[in-house]
Formats: C-alpha cells, structure tokens, sequence
C-alpha cells in the first residue's frame, strides 16, 4: 500500500514538473532509453549533466566578472549548456540560454549577468527537482516496487 | 474728316509694323519712324483720341459707314467734334487777343498822331489808310471820325497863317513836310505790322491742320507702343469678313484680308475654331476670351489668347465684332509643361503611396507569414515528441484496447504533423527562402524510384506504371529532390483518389510553352512535360478552379471520406512555378484525372556524365544500381498482392469468399483488432484480420511469403503487413465510418515492420555510422537512442577528430553537429566534400587539419562515393538550414535529438 502510494506521488511529481515547465518532453525520451539493458540510463546523462554545467555556470561567473568581458568565451559555454539542457530536456534552463545568448550577441554585459542569474535559478530548480525525483525513485526501488512508465496522457 | 486722314495712312501702314509676333522680317523698318515726340495737347484729348486711331489696314467705303452707325463709331466722332470745336475756341481766343494787341497799337499811333496834328495844326495830306478790320474795330472809326474833325480844324489853322511873310511860310511849309513825312512813314510802318498781324491770324485760322497733327503725334504714339507688341487686333462685320486689321502676318496684303473671313484667308489646325468662336461671341453677345492653337501653312504652330467683343449700331443691332488676339504660344508651352510636370509628380506621388502600400501589405503578409511558420516550428517540435513518444509506447505491451487509442493518437499526430511540414514548405516558398538547386539526375530513375516508393506502400490492387519518351535526355539538370516532391505528392494523390485500374508518370519531351519568360534560355534546356495520370474518381468540373488553391479539396465531402490536409497540391503548384514550369489538370469524374507539369531543365553535358554518376545514384537508388536504369524508359509496378493476382490466374473464387464473409459477420470486430507486437504473433494476427476482411485476402495470405521474398529484400514478414494494412482498407471503404481504422492499421503495422528489419539489420552487416558532437549530455543521449534503434556508433568530439575519422574508416552515414569547438561542422563538410571531389586531402591539410598519413594508402583505395552527412543543428530556421545544404550536408535534424527523428533519418539513408 505504502508502495503504490510512493508510485502515485512520484507520478504525481513527474507530472508537475512537465507542467511547470521544468521539463519537457525530451527527457520522456531520455526515460524510454532507458531499459534493463541500461537500467540507470537517467540519472547517468542527468548526473552527467550537473557536473557539465556545474563547472559551465562557474566558468560563466568568471568570465563575466572579467574587467573586459571576452564574449567570444562566453557564447561557447552558454552554446554548451543550451545544448545538454536541451537533451535532457530541462526546458526551462534551455529557454534562458536562449535570451543569454541573445544578449552576448548584443555583448550586453549587464543583460548576460541578468541571464546568468535566471539560468543559474532555472538550473538549481531543475537541479533539486531532478535530484528529489531520484530521491523518490531510489525509495521505489528500496522498497522493491517498479518505477512506474510515464504515463504520456498528461 | 477721319476717312481723309485713314487714306494718308493707309499705304505707309502696308508695309510698316513687323511685330515680334510674325516670323518674317518682311519690310523696311526705315519706313515706319515715327514722330514719337509727346504730343502737345491735352493727354485726356490724347486718350479719347486713340480709339479712333486704331486701324493699319480698313475698307475704306465700310469703315466710315461703321463709324457713323456704331455707338463706338459715333462717340468717337463726337469726340472729335469735341477737340475740333475746342480747338476752335482756342484759336478764336487767340486771335481776339492779337486782335486786342493791334487795335491797342492802333490806338496810340492815331493817339499819336492826333496830338502831332494838333501840336502843328495842320492839314495833312496824308493817304487814305485802308482800314482792314473797319468792320471790328469801332475804336478805328470813331478814331477816323476824329481825325476828320482835327482836320478841318488844322485847315483852318493853315489858312489862317496865309497872311504872313513868304519866309515864315517857306519855313513854315518845310518844317510842316518833314512832319509830314515822318508821319506818312510811321503810317507806312503801322500797314506792314498790321499786314504782318493779319498773316498771323491767317495761319492761326486753321484748326484742322492742327488738330491732324495732334491726331498724327497720338497714332505715332499708338504705333511706337504696339509696333512690338505680340498683338492683332481687328474688326470684322457680322459674316466675319474683315473690315480692319493690325499688325497682320506681313506677308498679307490688302486685298488678301479685307473683304475675307478667316477661313478663307488661313488653312489648318485652329482656324475653324477660331471662327466658330467668333461667331458664338457675335451669337451670344457677350464679350468672350479664349485660347487657340493655330497650325496653318503660313505660320506654323502658333497658340493665340484672343478676346472677341461684339459691335453694335446705334439701333443696338450686332453689326461685327472686334478682335485682339495676343501670342501666347510660349507662355502656354511654359504652362503646359508645368501642368505636365505637376501631373507627373502626382501620378509619382500616387504611386509612390500605392507602393508603399502594397510594400505595406506585403511586409505584413510577410509577418502574418512568418509567424505561421514560426508557430508551425513551434507547435512541429513538441508534437513530435508527443508522436515519437507515442510510437515508443506503441512498442511496449499494451492490450489491445490501449494499443487502439494509442494508434488514433500517432495517426492523428502524423497528420498535425505533415500539415505543419506542408504549411512550413509553404511558406518557405512563399516567402522566397526556398532556394532550388541545380544537380544533375536522371529522369528515368527518378520516375522509377518514386513509383517503387508508392508501390511500396501501396495497399489497393493498382497498378502503377511509368512511361518515359526516347528523346528525354537520360541526364538533365534540375532540383531533383523538388520534383521528386511534386511527382511523389501527385503520384500519392492520385493513388489516394484511385480505387481500381492504374496510376501513372508520363515523360516527354515538349517546345518551349507559351508561358515560358525566361527567353534567355539557351539550347541546353529542354522542356519537360509530366503527366500523372490514374483512373480514379476525377475531379468536377466546377472543383477545378480551387484544386490548388490552400486547404481546398474538391470538395467537404471527399475531406471527410480521403482525408489530408489540403496543401499537397498547393505546394506542387508553387514548386513547379517556382521552378518556372506550369501545373496543370484535366479530369473527367469516375474515369480519372491527369495533372500535367510542365518544367525546363538544363541538359547536363555528356562529359559530365562520368563525374555525376555517384552524386545521382546517392541521391536516388544508392543501394540498388541498376545498370539498365539509365535507358529503361517503362517501368510497371504492382502492389505486392495485386502482382500474385496477375500473375496467379482467378482473382477472387466466390467460393473461397463466401464462408469467411460468414465468418465475418459473426466474429466481433474487436476480438480480430488485438494483434500484438511481437513477431511469433504475427502470423496468427494477420490471418485474424484476413478472416474478418473476407477471402480478398485469402489468397495473400497464402501467397505472402512467397511474394515477400519477391518485392521486400528478402523480409517475409513484410508483405503480410502489407496485405494486412491493405485489408484493413478494403475494409473501410466498404463499411464506411471505420475511416480511422485505417490509418490505425497502417501505422501500427508500419512500426513493426521498422522493428523487424531493425532485428534484421543487426543480424546483417552494421552500417556505420558516425557521430560528430562536442556535447558529453548530448552523445550519451543520441548514442542511447541508437543504440534502441539497433545501431552502435563512432564518435568524433570536432571536425578535425572527425576528418580524422573519415579518412580512416569508410562511413554510410555522418551526424554532424554544426556548431563545435576547434572546427565547426560546416567547415568539416565541406573538407569532406572537397575530399571527395578531388581525391585527396588537400583541402583539409591547408586548412590546419593533422592529416595522419600513415594510412594514406587507404584512403586514396577508398571508393569517392558521396557521403550523406546529416547536420545537427540548434536552430532550424530557413538560413541555417540553408547553410548546411549549401556547406554540402545532405539534410539536417534539429535538436533536440529524438528518437523519431533519428529513426527517420536513419530510414532515409540506410536503405
């Protein structure tokens, strides 16, 4: 009982998360790669993806607080980052890559410190969602339950 | 008086006054001096005067007829008995003021005299003066009358000294003669001064000479200011004969305008409006003025203003008219091309604003345009997530019940999602982004290979064949991939609408067509005209005009029976006319229609011929070279089951029919619908679903392995799909109201075929394939998502890694991201590209890329085949993909990266 219940709030929890907007319907593909073959498949790309744009956003920080801001370095990155955030479908993160590199083009130093700060929120967000989703996952999993398929009628 | 004067005139006037206004220099100005000196009377006389004085040329029997009949006429004579009669008064002012003066002389010399006679009182000899003015003057006889008196004194004064001495006579007498002669000598003076005063007065007694002077002074003023002046004036009597001109075309005498109208006297453009002007003025009675334009022999092209007044008699009777014409002709130039000028600048004007307007309406077109593709982008990118997730889950274990409404939802999805592509190619052409590309191909194969598509998914009984002319050039140059949109869109429709008999491309070579604007094109371009034809349903007649025009079907009905989304034949059109050709169609309803295009193509030169061989058959039929491709002209294809009933004698058996058609309707349908995904199954499904579609299938079924192993590359499984899919839409066009089905079963079975020929494909040889991505997140992902579809793949981190890769291993297919670190995926390409193009690595090595040469050898063995690389790219829009393309990738998938777009490419380029 106490299993079916961990199942429905971890449904649940998925189902907010795409309709906040955190995720999108990538990461459904990143879930259907997933299989017994590659049972970890997820957590793998996803943790992949922290330490990726863990040290991206600190290079970020760095590179803007330079005297002279050297925009070529900075696109690459946020480039980088748009793209990982895009695989694994973290949509919100990928959306203000988006305007930061709107605003590198324009080489608008105060805009992309704005930028940094929105994706760095966007990402700690998508960053704690994820990581209780696994959280809730691995109690699943402890408990010797199934993680349930993505329901995709949502 | 006046007609005297005109006489003396007259003839100086004949030759006189070259005016401005007349071309020639016909005369002697010599003769037109004039006195020009001020006159001396009065200026106000001077004015009145000069209206009688305007004439250089008159009938002289009618003027002065005129002159005494018309109010104008008559004024004028009273005036001038006004002048004269003050010019009367005038001299007998001055003469009774001579007068005064002489008879004040008289008076003192006979005063003079007297007082002599008395101081001497004597009597005088003196010779009778012979008075001249007795009659005026009473003072001269009064002073006679005296003189007699003091005469008969003096006598007696005389007679009384006669008694004195004879020497006081003698002195007396001589003293008496001197005064005598001094007397007879003032008399004497007296006569020749009054004699002098009476010549005087003679010459002041002739007021007509002086009044013909001052008329001669004013008429010399008059000329002096209009001798110059652009100016005719004129009288003409009531049939506008004239009486009197000025300043006339010199070259006129009198006798070739007095007398005579206008029309008698010039020929050409002007002159009859003139006259007919005049006489409306004469008409109406009122004073008019107008502008004529003249184009006589005599003067050329001359524009006159001329006023008109009407003249009338003293009994107010019109008798003619005055006329004054001035030369206005340059000033009306002037004015035309100003009126020219200020027209032109509106009608820039105007179209300025009309084409601001139409740049208005098109930029928001445009705009509106824009953002249906941007949101057709938008919507396109979640969709098909939606969709390929949809088909992931197909793949898992659903009963029958899921795997029903899962299939309505990937069938309407695959729907959205072709409507979005199609309003995306829409746009694109419509907003010119689309830019075409000339490659060399081959008609033939190219006609072929889009009849074996069709043929590949056919699913009715129809056949399919392809006829292409001996005179259409084996290798033409066009955009290949463009036509085979528009031949596979058609050939598609026209399957669609067809339900029996055939469906086929005709190929012939046509003469240049009507419509053809491009007149530049030179003897290397042919015209090629396509017929796609079918024996279907056809097309109304009163449905043709909005055939082509957007979501337009023939009709709401067939939308709802055919389904789609309206645009195919839309972007055909646009495509054959963005290519410059012409689409057309021609139908007859229940016998078939025929959509004909006509396309110019370059006709490649043959000495490319050996060059193009690899690019062509990569693009069309890489996989399968058919040596017999380049000249085979027709081509037949059947669908799978229709060719076993070609070729296997009775169509149908009524017998074999009937019990399954009991089976039919005895078996509910949704017990037949539960097929399941795995292949064991298979079999057993697809018999479930003949049964319930009756013995049509009978035979297929039992054919089916056998015709597989014909038509589907040695996979059996397949042809059971597609008998299965065929059954399921016999089944909806006789039951009706199952349309859904249809698609359902269509694609359902279409994903397991995609699954078996995966499960084959790792059993055959791997193709290989390489990923050339920078991004760790993004090559865990894409290399996971091959790995489901049964692939493994190399990965390359930048372009130079996967040059690197390239040289060394032979690839079927690349994914190229574009965007990298130290060279980016366009650049990569076109290394390859060139790589490919001349052999060696030239290129790349100039470019700074670390060629390894120690498989060099290898790589020069390697075979130039094209190499599809697909680009990755962040961004779809119409510039980045145009880049790829023109960088030499083949096509391009947007990220992010899924499962369906991967799967699909794949399809495309691993046959």
């Amino acid at each position: 009982m106490e299993l079916v219940q961990m199942q429905k709030s971890l449904q649940d929890y998925t189902k907010s998360l795409f309709l906040e907007g955190v995720l999108d319907s990538q990461f459904l593909q990143l879930q259907q790669l997933q299989d017994e073959s590659n049972p970890d498949f997820v957590s793998q790309v996803v943790t992949l993806f922290f330490q990726d744009s863990d040290r991206i956003l600190n290079d970020l920080s760095l590179s803007l607080d330079q005297q002279v801001v050297d925009f070529k370095k900075v696109d690459p990155h946020v480039h980088q980052l748009k793209g990982s955030s895009s695989s694994i479908g973290a949509q919100r993160v990928k959306n203000a890559c988006v305007v930061f590199r709107t605003f590198c083009e324009q080489q608008n130093v105060e805009g992309c410190h704005r930028c940094l700060q929105q994706v760095k929120q966007e990402y700690y967000l998508v960053k704690n969602r994820l990581e209780t989703l696994f959280k809730l996952e691995q109690q699943i999993v402890a408990s010797g339950g199934v993680i349930p398929a993505m329901e995709l009628g949502f | 008086m006046v007609c005297e004067m005109e006489t003396d005139q007259i003839e100086e006037m004949d030759v006189e006054v070259l005016s401005s206004m007349w071309p020639e220099d016909v005369g002697s100005q010599a003769d037109n001096q004039f006195n020009v000196e001020k006159p001396v009377g009065d200026s106000d006389t001077l004015k009145e005067v000069d209206i009688a004085e305007k004439r250089t040329m008159a009938d002289l029997k009618r003027l002065p007829e005129l002159m005494n009949t018309t109010d104008q006429g008559s004024s004028q004579l009273t005036n001038l008995v006004r002048q004269w009669e003050y010019m009367q008064d005038h001299a007998v002012r001055l003469l009774r003021e001579e007068l005064k003066i002489l008879t004040r002389q008289r008076e003192e010399a006979e005063a003079k005299e007297l007082k002599i006679i008395e101081e001497h009182n004597f009597e005088t000899e003196e010779p009778e003066n012979v008075p001249v003015l007795d009659e005026t003057s009473h003072l001269f006889r009064r002073f006679r009358q005296k003189k007699r008196d003091e005469l008969v004194d003096s006598k007696r004064v005389v007679i009384d000294e006669e008694f004195d001495t004879v020497a006081y006579w003698k002195q007396k007498a001589l003293s008496l003669e001197k005064m005598l002669e001094a007397s007879t000598e003032r008399e004497r003076r007296l006569i020749e001064k009054l004699n002098e005063s009476l010549k005087t007065m003679e010459s002041h007694s002739a007021p007509v000479e002086e009044l013909t002077q001052n008329l001669n002074r004013a008429e010399g003023f008059l000329h002096f200011i209009l001798q110059n002046a652009p100016i005719v004036m004129g009288h003409q009597d009531k049939d506008l004969r004239y009486l009197f001109i000025y300043n006339k075309f010199p070259s006129l005498r009198e006798q070739d305008i007095l007398g005579k109208t206008d029309v008698e006297i010039f020929h050409g453009g002007g002159v009859k409006e003139s006259e007919d002007f005049k006489r409306e003025v004469l008409e109406m009675g009122k004073a008019s003025k107008r502008e004529i334009t003249f184009e006589t022999e005599l003067f050329g092209s001359k524009t006159f203003l001329i006023y008109v007044e009407p003249v009338y008699n003293k009994a107010r009777e019109k008798i003619g008219i005055n006329y004054m014409g001035m030369e206005v002709t340059d000033q009306v130039r002037k004015r035309e091309k100003m009126a020219k000028l200020r027209e032109d600048n509106a009608v820039r004007k105007a179209m300025e604003s009309e084409l601001t307007k139409t740049i208005h309406i098109t930029e928001e077109t445009m705009r509106a345009k824009q953002m249906l593709a941007t949101m057709s982008h938008e919507i396109r990118s979640p969709l098909s997530g939606v969709v390929g997730m949809a088909e992931i889950l197909s793949t898992t274990k659903l009963d029958k019940e899921q795997r029903q409404l899962l299939n309505v939802m990937i069938s309407s999805g695959d729907l959205v999602l072709q409507l979005i592509n199609d309003i995306l190619d829409l746009s694109k052409v419509e907003s010119g982004v689309m830019k075409l590309e000339a490659t060399k191909f081959r008609p033939r194969e190219v006609v072929k290979h889009v009849l074996q598509t069709a043929a590949a998914s056919l699913k009715k009984d129809l056949t399919l064949e392809g006829n292409i002319a001996d005179e259409v050039p084996i290798l033409v140059v066009g955009d290949v991939l463009r036509i085979r949109q528009i031949l596979t869109n058609l050939i598609s429709n026209a399957i669609k609408f067809t339900h029996q008999g055939k469906v086929g491309i005709k190929l012939k070579v046509v003469s240049e067509p009507s419509f053809a604007t491009d007149k530049e094109q030179n003897e290397t371009s042919v015209w090629i005209c396509c017929d796609v034809y079918d024996t279907g349903i056809g097309i109304p007649e009163n449905a043709l005009p909005c055939l082509f025009k957007k979501y337009m079907q023939a009709s709401a009905d067939h939308a709802r029976k055919y389904g789609g989304t309206g645009l195919g034949l839309a972007i055909c059109k646009q495509l054959v006319e963005l290519m410059g050709g012409q689409l057309t169609v021609t139908s007859q309803v229940n016998s078939g229609s025929t959509f004909t295009f006509v396309l110019p193509y370059k006709v490649a030169t043959s000495d490319d011929h050996s060059d193009d061989q690899d690019e062509f058959s990569d693009m069309v039929d890489h996989h399968q070279p058919e040596p017999d491709d380049t000249t085979e002209g027709h081509f037949q294809f059947k669908p799978l089951l229709g060719s076993i009933y070609s070729n296997g004698g009775p169509v149908i058996s009524s017998n074999s029919f009937l019990p399954h058609k009991a089976m039919l309707t005895t078996t509910p349908l949704k017990l037949n619908n539960g097929f399941v995904a795995t292949p064991s199954n298979n079999t057993g499904q697809s018999e479930t679903v003949q049964v319930e579609n009756g013995g049509y299938m009978d035979e297929s079924r039992q054919n089916c392995p056998e015709s597989g192993n014909q038509y589907v590359n040695g996979n059996g499984r397949c042809s059971s799909k597609e008998s299965e899919s065929c059954s399921s839409s016999q089944a909806s066009s006789e039951g009706g109201g199952v349309l859904e089905m249809e698609s359902e079963l269509t694609v359902s079975s279409l994903r397991e075929e995609e699954k078996t020929e995966t499960e084959l494909k790792e059993t055959s040889k791997q193709p290989k394939i390489l990923l050339v991505e920078d991004n760790k997140i993004n090559i865990m992902v894409a290399k996971s998502m091959m790995k489901q579809l049964g692939y493994t793949m190399d990965i390359a981190n930048n372009g130079v890694e996967a040059i690197n890769a390239v040289k060394d291993t032979s690839y079927d297919l690349v994914l190229m991201d574009v965007c990298m670190p130290v060279m980016d995926g366009l650049k990569a390409t076109r290394l390859i590209r060139s790589y490919e193009e001349s052999g060696n690595w030239e290129a790349a090595i100039e470019a700074g890329v670390d060629i390894k040469t120690s498989e060099n050898d290898q790589a020069f063995v390697r075979s130039t085949d094209r190499l599809p690389i697909v680009a990755m790219t962040a961004n779809t829009l119409a510039e980045s993909s145009e880049e790829c393309y023109v960088n030499g990738m083949d096509s391009f998938i947007s990220k992010p990266v899924t499962l369906q777009k991967l799967k699909e490419c794949l399809q495309q380029y691993l046959q």
